[in-house]
């Protein structure tokens, strides 16, 4: 117990220092976790709209892929995608490895499937006569999915929101595509795992609880947002 | 309108976060995989920034273990490596992967295990015969298990003990440095570290040194630039003057002057010494 009390205890001086460290860390964990919603979300909302809506013969077989994608371990994405990166693979030439935007591209693609199935469960909870009753008021059916997205924009945001989360929390990607790079690419989630391994726990505990503030912050905005 | 206000509000935002994500690339980078051991010594956090400043760049480091440091430079992900595996080294030499090899500096192994010594290591002569005791006892031996530098050291010692180490009592931990010596502090355990690591970790272990000293654990370190033959798209020439500076006047004198606890933690090789 004493350990642990007094581990809390530095890590709580810690976050009221603010070492830069700490600051880079958060700072390159929100932009990338950022990165990877907008693109997440310009990907995975219009194929949830897209499965939802229409009707055809294999639909069974692509929900069940896109909830079993969900289910994909972050480290087999990022294997993956590394695969694709690193000079020997076949985007090598663009030196993406161990960069920022290599964590976007790995974490877009953990994301996106969380955000096509929220922005699919959205589609099936809401009423059924929006899109017929959007088109014989004589809306084209663009302006009809439009209104249909703007009737379950809550359950959008909740899924741009878990994707997000995915992203934010996840190490696997951030650790094989990013390299863990101080200043750089080191992440919150990777700057723990590599603090614990070096036997600093405090140091470890406190970005935790500054990970859990993030998040906590980042949720009253949205939850802001969702208000009417 | 306020929905829409709202909607572009968050796009709005979410977006210049991402932005974040792509910096404005100012200066040149340079990329260097390491070992855990190196990283975790703190040694490149007063090596390097002098370099970068000297040369107006950045170094990036990535630190893993000593066959995946060899891997990436095989692979052209890094510009240079800076790892402690001598045989490994000079195959990745041999192979025309890297080229300009320097010794940079050394440290040294230590056996490390629980003040009581229950497989009696105190008694043994020579790291592999404290090897056949820790066997012939079964006492836990917390391998690292990661094909790094310092898990080749270990392998080699087995070896040359005569023993292929397998059962219960050999874990293979697949971790760091860190790790390993804290899984061995929870298990009453062996195991095999470098002195730089176990100094660093020495408040938060228990474990002492039973074995040091000996011919077969030193460790020495080598820097090798990527061979620009093989993949044209290297900073060759930003990484020869990296390996100049580790290996030259002002990277001896900071290394030599390194200290952690009060103990120096790497030694510099004198002019002309070889491993």
């Amino acid at each position: 117990m004493d350990f642990l009390v007094s581990s809390f205890a530095a890590a709580l001086r810690m976050i009221g220092d603010l070492s830069p460290d700490v600051f880079d860390a958060v700072r390159t964990s929100l932009s990338v976790a950022a990165g990877a919603t907008v693109f997440a979300a310009l990907l995975g909302v219009p194929v949830g709209l897209l499965v939802g809506l229409s009707e055809f013969p294999l639909k069974r077989l692509v929900v069940t892929l896109l909830n079993t994608l969900m289910a994909v371990p972050t480290v087999v994405v990022g294997l993956f995608v590394y695969g694709f990166l690193s000079r020997q693979g076949p985007l090598g030439v663009m030196g993406l490895l161990f960069t920022p935007t290599a964590i976007v591209i790995g974490g877009t693609m953990l994301a996106a499937p969380i955000v096509a199935n929220y922005a699919l469960a959205s589609v099936r909870g809401a009423d059924p006569r929006i899109v017929p009753t959007a088109l014989t008021l004589g809306a084209d059916r663009f302006r009809a999915v439009a209104t249909l997205a703007g009737e379950i924009r809550f359950g959008i945001l909740a899924a741009v929101i878990a994707g997000f989360g995915r992203v934010v929390s996840e190490i696997g990607v951030a650790m094989m595509l990013g390299g863990n790079i101080r200043g750089y690419t080191r992440t919150m989630t990777t700057a723990i795992a590599l603090e614990t391994s070096k036997g600093e726990f405090a140091f470890g505990m406190a970005l935790g609880i500054v990970l859990m503030l993030v998040a906590l912050v980042v949720n009253l905005f949205l939850n802001l947002l969702q208000r009417r | 309108m306020r929905k829409a206000q709202r909607f572009l509000g968050t796009a709005f935002v979410l977006v210049l976060l991402a932005l974040m994500a792509f910096p404005a690339r100012a200066e040149e980078r340079l990329r260097m995989s390491t070992t855990t051991s190196t990283e975790n010594s703190g040694l490149l956090a007063v090596l390097l920034p002098p370099f970068e400043k000297k040369f107006g760049c950045k170094v990036d480091v990535v630190a893993v273990g000593t066959g995946k440091a060899l891997k990436l430079g095989e692979a052209g992900d890094v510009d240079v490596v800076f790892v402690h595996a001598r045989k490994l080294e000079d195959k990745f030499v041999a192979g025309g992967f890297g080229v300009n090899r320097r010794d940079v500096m050394y440290n040294d192994f230590v056996l490390l295990g629980p003040r009581e010594d229950p497989a009696g290591v105190a008694k043994t002569i020579g790291a592999p015969d404290a090897f056949r005791a820790i066997a012939a006892q079964g006492s836990p031996f917390v391998s690292r298990g990661d094909e790094s530098g310092t898990h080749q050291k270990e392998k080699e010692i087995w070896a040359s003990a005569g023993i292929a180490p397998r059962g219960a009592w050999y874990v293979e931990a697949g971790q760091g440095m860190g790790e390993v010596i804290m899984m061995a502090t929870q298990k009453r355990g062996y195991t095999l570290s470098d002195r730089g690591t176990y100094i660093a970790f020495r408040k938060k272990t228990d474990l002492v040194v039973v074995r040091e000293g000996d011919k077969n654990l030193w460790n020495p370190y080598g820097i090798i630039a990527v061979n620009p033959k093989k993949h044209a798209h290297v900073k060759y020439d930003l990484s020869m003057k990296l390996v100049d500076f580790f290996a030259g006047p002002e990277g001896r004198s900071l290394i030599a002057g390194y200290k952690l606890d009060g103990e120096p933690l790497f030694f510099v090789f004198r002019e002309g010494e070889k491993y």
